[in-house]
């Protein structure tokens, strides 16, 4: 990929961003832009993990959580510098990933999702259990808004100049990564994890390493979630939200930086529109899931172009090779 | 594998043959850490690597290739050989991530270099081609590619000309040859025999995971034993 492309293509993200500031004057549309940025965030790390190393993690929530809930307790219990809330929140969600990484992916195969199918259920349970700290089920308010420079971000629509160019640096910083030495390594490993072994690549710290790194991408949402909504309660940490975002992966498409964009904003909206099937959402998320598994494989844009690539063949009378 | 005492001198080219079943895989799988032995050494340049893990042996400069071909398919061909680089270069996830100047001259030293690889092998004009979609043949070649771009100093060739034509055979020999001038030790299993006795300074023959015989090609040729084991039906044809 060219320096040129790439460069139009954040160059019209960015205009994306100010025409939206441009045109949304409504705090509702604010609200849920910022929404669609928190999840594009978990989205990347989590395709990252999925789509490029080829392991699943049915436990994102619990990495989303507990950013959340570090920035939340420091800054409201505990009076903590909002954004040194925000940075420990990282350091607790590193941590927590490497000790559930080390053991999961010395092994080869599922352990990862096992593990941390587990892990998010326990982290939900503690959320729910540990009444001092996080307040319970009923949740835990009086978090304070995060502010630059001495300017509240206290608005849906300040916030959303924070949120979104943090989305971009955070789509750029993974695009890279995609693109680099160890980008290279974990595409390898998701092919062959023996032929990458054999070039020098230690499979198992790589496939460490991007778990933790996806981990921060969590925690990250988790904490501008918190500081978003003022107020964080268990049930936004639940093991359907972990679905949820493995949904998001694969509608955007596996392996597509700007497809978690995608996913992220499409399954954001999606409910918003649904609102009145909304005791129905969790067997809407599943069948989405199953017809772009078994239809569209490859994401929702790769994969109507490959349709209509399909399509075009058929027309000509040409032969497909795949 | 049953006491199987076994020496590459460097800078050779060597040859593992024995019938289906032998051991030659498992040989290789030992040598590059992909199985651990129960018992005994394996001794490279006087430290012993038994039981290391596979990377780690990469690392020391020993690289191989697949029976069967093991590319990564969704990367492009200059990509795969690009991988090939990882040993020699350093850059981190974070350095990856915000792409400072010295990771880019590394990736672009990694481009290059990779890009010559592909030219020694001709492949060069493949370069932008997912590996999916090579012939056999050059799915071959590229392996061994991304083997070289490694910078090995032992290189293990696991039946390399099997799937390829006569013309595609006789180039591989000339490249293992090529290879070996430039200082390069190959270890290679082959059930193609022309191939094997053209290149092959020395051969060790392997049946039911026991070396058998060992030696120059020609004296392997007359062993009584090899020829019982081995050699019998098929050497004639």
């Amino acid at each position: 990929m060219t320096a040129r492309v790439l460069l139009n293509r954040w160059v019209l993200f960015a205009a994306g961003v100010l025409l939206i500031f441009g045109v949304v004057r409504n705090d509702y549309y604010y609200t849920l832009l910022n929404f669609i940025g928190i999840h594009t965030l978990l989205v990347v790390g989590l395709n990252l993990l999925m789509g490029y190393a080829g392991q699943i993690s049915l436990g994102h929530a619990a990495f989303f959580g507990l950013g959340a809930y570090t920035s939340g307790i420091l800054t409201a219990t505990y009076g903590f510098d909002p954004w040194l809330a925000m940075f420990l929140g990282l350091v607790v969600s590193g941590a927590a990933a490497f000790l559930i990484g080390v053991p999961a992916l010395k092994l080869r195969g599922y352990y990862l999702a096992m593990a941390t199918l587990g892990f998010g259920i326990i982290v939900y349970i503690v959320f729910n259990e540990a009444l001092s700290w996080t307040g319970g089920p009923s949740g835990l308010s009086g978090i304070p808004s995060l502010s630059l420079a001495g300017f509240p971000l206290n608005t849906p629509e300040r916030l959303y100049f924070l949120i979104w160019p943090t989305v971009g640096l955070v789509l750029a910083l993974s695009a890279n990564l995609v693109d680099s030495r160890l980008g290279r390594g974990l595409r390898a490993l998701h092919d062959s994890e023996a032929a990458a072994q054999s070039l020098g690549v230690n499979t198992a710290r790589l496939k460490l390493l991007i778990f933790i790194w996806s981990a921060l991408y969590a925690s990250l949402a988790g904490s501008l979630y918190a500081y978003a909504l003022n107020f964080i309660a268990p049930s936004s940490f639940t093991f359907m939200f972990s679905i949820k975002l493995v949904t998001m992966v694969v509608v955007g498409g596996m392996a597509s930086i700007w497809g978690s964009l995608l996913g992220a904003a499409v399954l954001t909206v999606l409910p918003e529109l649904l609102v009145f099937f909304h005791d129905y959402e969790i067997v809407i998320f599943g069948a989405i899931l199953m017809v772009v598994v078994i239809f569209l494989p490859r994401g929702l844009v790769r994969g109507i172009l490959d349709l209509w690539e399909f399509r075009r063949y058929k027309q000509e009378g040409g032969t497909i090779s795949v | 594998m049953h006491r199987v005492t076994f020496g590459v001198p460097p800078g050779i080219i060597k040859a593992v043959i024995g019938p289906n079943g032998a051991g030659k895989t498992t040989l290789f799988n030992l040598i590059t850490g992909f199985l651990k032995p129960d018992h005994g050494q394996i001794i490279y340049q006087g430290e012993e690597i038994q039981g290391q893990a596979s990377y780690a042996v990469a690392e020391r400069g020993i690289a191989r290739t697949f029976q069967l071909v093991q590319l990564f398919d969704h990367m492009t061909v200059l990509e795969n050989v690009m991988v090939g680089r990882h040993r020699l270069s350093r850059a981190g996830l974070l350095s990856g991530a915000l792409r400072l100047p010295r990771t880019q001259k590394e990736e672009a030293a990694i481009r290059r270099k990779a890009e010559e690889t592909l030219e020694f092998v001709g492949l060069a004009d493949r370069a932008q081609q997912p590996a999916a979609i090579l012939p056999l043949g050059l799915k071959r070649l590229l392996e061994i590619a991304r083997a070289l771009a490694t910078e090995p100093e032992l290189l293990l060739l696991d039946e390399p000309a099997s799937g390829l034509d006569a013309i595609e055979t006789e180039r591989l020999g000339e490249m293992i040859l090529n290879l070996k001038n430039k200082g390069l030790t190959i270890l290679l299993v082959e059930h193609d025999m022309s191939l094997t006795m053209e290149v092959a300074e020395e051969i060790a023959v392997l049946n039911y995971g026991r070396l058998i015989a060992e030696g120059a090609p020609r004296e392997v040729q007359k062993n009584p034993e090899v020829i019982a084991a081995y050699l019998g039906t098929d050497w004639q044809a």
